[in-house]
């Protein structure tokens, strides 16, 4: 009975292995190439990353305002 | 009566012919991947070569990984500006919680957000005038996982009731959510993580049952699971909408699995940690993710180079990495850490930025705010802190 069971779950990862072989890679040259200019064209609209001034960022502490 | 006879059979003969016709024709054409698989795997094959094969394919697959692996990311890197000194500080403390805090959410208006505690409590804050607006009591302790509904209007939660709950949240600050609970998942252990998916109408979850899977909220419905990690599975994250419907679930197996959510097969997979992955997230772009591990480094994989290509650690690191996220545009990775602390990596040229202090026990759950302005973590000392 286990020993049929053993052969469902290796005949399941043989598949698997197999399905994961066919996938299309692109080099690491490339792929690291698009995170590093999707991170540069991005990095203007990133407020953790410049440092948002206290007006903009609603967490900062705000100078006082006085009613006029 | 023989007449309506002969035609039955005669109908079935029929019906059997085009159904032999069907079948020849799919041979011929190029069949579905999983029904070729089966069709070359003999009745005789023994488990000795199906291992074999296993082995094999396993090898290939390196070596085909391999081939392609000719730089390293922060080599790439190396022309760009290094990043200057950063100051980000506690802004607010939210005190409340009983006990460990173990997870929690922002919502999408960028200033409320839900946490769950060991204590059994679930509660809805507004971080920005750090007062409580919501809590709801659960009928178990560790409330591992928790949720903001992208609508703004519910919470999911659960932990060790083996199941995940939806609470409409109601204005009325009287009202008792309990009252209007809605059990969605159950699994037969523990869940560790939950995640709407772009709607209130599905939830996905992770469970120490070693799967994953995919809800309908409104009936309760399991739309599809995910089979083949080989342990508890303790994290999961939502591809971003724009790259389809894709997850990513981390287990207790070191194993990080892309899933595809419709079909419900895995169509990626990483085995580089050599530990526990806590966290996984997702590269706001969609083409990689991040995790953290109990093996104290935290990884940058690649989906369409289809391996890992960065790692981020250091000697004195030494304790568990609980929960990853980057920030808007990708180039810092906030880790939070058993050690109390929470370092921040530049991805992509895989130095530590800063370390930030100010948690008094584990940092066990870590998310940048929707807008970016700021993360928030939750931590075994009982409370969660802002940062900016």
């Amino acid at each position: 009975m286990s020993g049929s069971s053993n052969l469902v779950a290796m005949k399941k990862i043989v598949q698997q292995l197999r399905f994961e072989a066919k996938i299309n890679r692109v080099k690491v040259s490339q792929a690291a190439a698009d995170l590093q200019q999707f991170c540069l064209q991005n990095a203007q609209q990133d407020p953790l990353l410049t440092g948002v001034s206290s007006s903009t960022n609603p967490f900062r502490p705000q100078k006082v305002c006085s009613f006029l | 009566k023989d007449d309506v006879i002969a035609a039955a059979s005669a109908a079935r003969a029929r019906r059997s012919g085009r159904v032999g016709l069907a079948t020849a024709s799919r041979s011929t054409s190029d069949p579905h991947p999983a029904e070729m698989a089966t069709h070359e795997l003999h009745p005789n094959d023994t488990l000795t070569t199906l291992k074999m094969e296993s082995e094999n394919l396993k090898a290939k697959l390196e070596e085909e990984r391999a081939k392609l692996h000719d730089v390293e990311l922060h080599q790439v890197a190396e022309k760009i500006e290094a990043l200057g000194q950063f100051v980000m500080k506690t802004r607010r403390t939210l005190k409340g919680h009983g006990n460990k805090v173990l997870c929690m959410d922002w919502c999408k208006d960028k200033r409320r957000i839900v946490s769950s505690s060991q204590d059994g409590k679930v509660i809805v804050w507004d971080a920005f005038t750090t007062n409580k607006e919501h809590a709801v009591t659960m009928p178990c302790t560790w409330v591992m996982a928790c949720a903001y509904a992208p609508s703004g209007c519910a919470v999911a939660c659960g932990g060790l009731d083996n199941k995940c709950s939806v609470y409409p949240l109601s204005l009325d600050k009287n009202e008792n959510l309990a009252a209007k609970k809605k059990s969605v998942a159950m699994h037969t252990n523990y869940l560790s993580a939950c995640s709407f998916t772009n709607s209130d109408m599905q939830i996905l979850t992770s469970s120490g049952d070693g799967t994953c899977a995919l809800w309908d909220v409104e009936s309760g419905q399991l739309l599809q699971s995910f089979h083949g990690h080989g342990a508890d599975v303790l994290c999961l994250d939502l591809a971003p909408s724009e790259t389809g419907n894709t997850f990513v679930s981390g287990g207790c197996d070191k194993k990080a699995n892309v899933w595809d959510m419709r079909s419900g097969q895995c169509i990626q997979s990483f085995e580089t940690h050599e530990s526990d992955i806590n966290s996984v997230r997702y590269y706001p772009s969609g083409d990689a993710f991040a995790s953290g591990s109990d093996d104290a480094t935290c990884r940058l994989y690649d989906l369409r180079a289809d391996r890992e290509v960065a790692i981020y650690s250091k000697e004195s690191i030494i304790f568990g990495a609980s929960s990853v996220d980057f920030s808007l545009s990708g180039r810092l990775l906030f880790g939070g850490y058993n050690d109390y602390t929470i370092n921040v990596w530049d991805v992509l040229k895989g130095n530590r930025v800063s370390i930030l202090f100010g948690h008094e026990n584990r940092v066990s759950t870590l998310r940048v705010s929707p807008d970016g302005t700021a993360f928030c973590s939750g931590s075994w000392d009982h409370t969660l802190r802002i940062w900016a």
